[in-house]
């Protein structure tokens, strides 16, 4: 095999006839391949938040009719390195009241359940581990970073950090639902939770097949991480900072460091499920490339993030579960069951009519959906008009008199 | 099971990194405790009685009405692998089995468990 078409299995076969060489057992030799392997994808991914921070700076700062870093080198690309110089040599604080072993392994377990995730992506063709319930172990461990959140909430003894907390979890189990329900239709689709298997079964795109899932689980993905508009848990103006409150120094910077990488993952999880994961021209004859695809679709969906972050204000408490549970759930358990049954009828139509028709009855979903809020809409404005009636508010004080001239009088 | 050890190496070296960040932090960093820098930050003022209280009800609600949602979520995915080799019938157990999860989601809708006051 060349080198061009196996890259990553040429240089595999490479170091294992080298260690295998100099006397190690082949179990051993497998584990230290799987070791590098996985150091490499790890750093890959955590040197790349830095980057992330710096392209979110600059694109916020573009949304709110600033510059964005600018100062330190070129377009300012290195101030997230003369940040996390300045971070690291900064104090960490440990509040006398809070609980200290939970305190610090908060951050760590947070930032843990994301990068964790990186573990299943399909990198590129034949990289990237394959196993057969990959779908379902990426809401596992997705779901380690909201315990974090929950571990330094209620850590650090502090009221606001609490509520935060209480606030994360409540979010998270409400937004859960959805996500795994919208997840059900590309493993549906697909026939299978490995997702090798679910980029593999995408000759055209998912995100064809059902638009409105993948709305669905892009949405429910941005209120899990807690992005804008669903950050309320770290409400600036009501609960100060929220969990991380009490942080300092570089186990404040985790938090930081995983909410990004959050962001990121979501992106390229929603790439591999609905955009086609490392699918692209080309790919076959040069798998490399399917990493750039695939970081490009993730990018993609990072800046759909980023620019809802930019543009939307935070939705209330009450508002937010009422959206997750009186429609996002009803509408993916609607979207489901149209998939199961229209896919049994139209599973002999080829790639294209299949995807057709699940488009087109996805448009009709959407188009009830439309209908049935406006109707409620109406309904409401009937029940609370928003014209103040008579009576509803105490009346205004009448215009002072205005002066008049004898002459304008007459 | 090959996968799996990756996974498991995957794990402890995501487990590791962020470990050796704040370890490099803490031995980088500066260390000169007093009693006011570790006080509770609370906006300035000293806070007031304990922090570990009871809580509102309704996160407990919420949470029940989310754990037999997940329970019963988990057992649509062997469903949804092995779809393409049912038959229309085992289909139709299958939307029975959502449509049962949809009334559950509409009984707590009913009962009031989803409501936030």
């Amino acid at each position: 095999m060349g080198i061009l078409s196996q890259p990553v299995g040429a240089i595999a076969a490479w170091l294992q006839a080298l260690l295998e060489g100099w006397g190690l057992a082949p179990g051993l030799t497998k584990v230290i391949l799987y070791l590098i392997g996985a150091g490499l994808v790890a750093t890959l991914v955590q040197v790349w938040v830095i980057f992330l921070i710096w392209f979110e700076r600059k694109i916020i700062g573009r949304f709110q009719d600033r510059l964005g870093p600018n100062r330190v080198g070129p377009y300012g690309l290195l101030q997230p390195f003369a940040d996390l110089i300045k971070i690291i040599t900064k104090e960490v604080i440990i509040p006398a009241k809070a609980d200290k072993p939970v305190y610090l392994l908060g951050p760590i377990v947070m930032d843990a359940g994301v990068l964790a995730i990186w573990a299943v992506i399909p990198l590129m063709p034949m990289v990237g581990m394959d196993t057969n319930i990959a779908a379902l172990y990426t809401i596992a461990v997705g779901a380690f970073a909201t315990l974090g959140i929950l571990m330094s909430g209620w850590a650090s003894n502090n009221k606001f950090a609490l509520v935060s907390a209480i606030r994360t979890v409540a979010q998270m189990v409400a937004y859960e639902v959805p996500t795994v329900l919208a997840l059900l239709v590309p493993v549906l689709l697909a026939g299978t939770m490995s997702l090798q298997g679910i980029v593999k079964a995408q000759h055209v795109w998912f995100v064809i097949f059902a638009p409105l899932a993948f709305l669905i689980y892009f949405i429910a993905s941005v209120a899990e991480v807690g992005r804008t508009p669903f950050d309320l848990l770290e409400a600036e103006s009501e609960i100060v900072a929220g969990f991380h409150i009490e942080y300092s120094g570089m186990v404040f910077a985790i938090f930081y460091v995983a909410d990004f990488l959050h962001a990121f993952t979501i992106g390229a999880l929603a790439a591999v499920l609905f955009l086609g994961g490392w699918r692209g021209p080309g790919v076959e004859a040069f798998p490399l490339l399917g990493i750039v695809y695939l970081w490009i679709k993730a990018f993609a969906v990072y800046f759909l993030v980023v620019w809802a972050r930019g543009s939307l204000p935070r939705v209330r408490i009450d508002q937010m579960m009422n959206f997750s549970w009186k429609f996002l759930t009803p509408l993916a358990l609607i979207l489901l069951v149209v998939a199961a049954v229209l896919d049994h009828f139209v599973i002999g139509l080829g790639v294209w009519g299949r995807a057709l028709s699940h488009l087109a009855a996805n448009a009709v979903v959407a188009w009830l959906v439309l209908q049935y809020l406006e109707h409620y809409d109406r309904a409401r404005a009937r029940q609370r008009p928003m014209v103040a009636q008579p009576g509803q508010y105490p009346e205004a004080r009448p215009p002072a008199p205005v002066e008049t001239s004898p002459e304008t009088a007459s | 099971m090959n996968a799996w050890i990756y996974i498991a190496i995957f794990i402890f070296l995501s487990l590791f990194f962020p470990a050796l960040l704040a370890v490099a932090g803490w031995f980088l960093g500066p260390r000169r405790p007093n009693p006011i820098k570790e006080d509770t930050y609370e906006c300035g003022l000293e806070t007031v009685g304990e922090t570990w209280v009871q809580f509102k009800i309704q996160y407990y609600l919420f949470a029940l009405v989310f754990l037999v949602f997940d329970v019963e979520l988990v057992f649509l995915y062997p469903w949804a692998v092995a779809y393409h080799k049912l038959p229309l019938y085992a289909v139709g157990e299958g939307v029975l089995f959502i449509a049962l999860l949809a009334a559950a989601l509409i009984y707590a809708w009913r009962k009031g468990a989803l409501e936030w006051s």
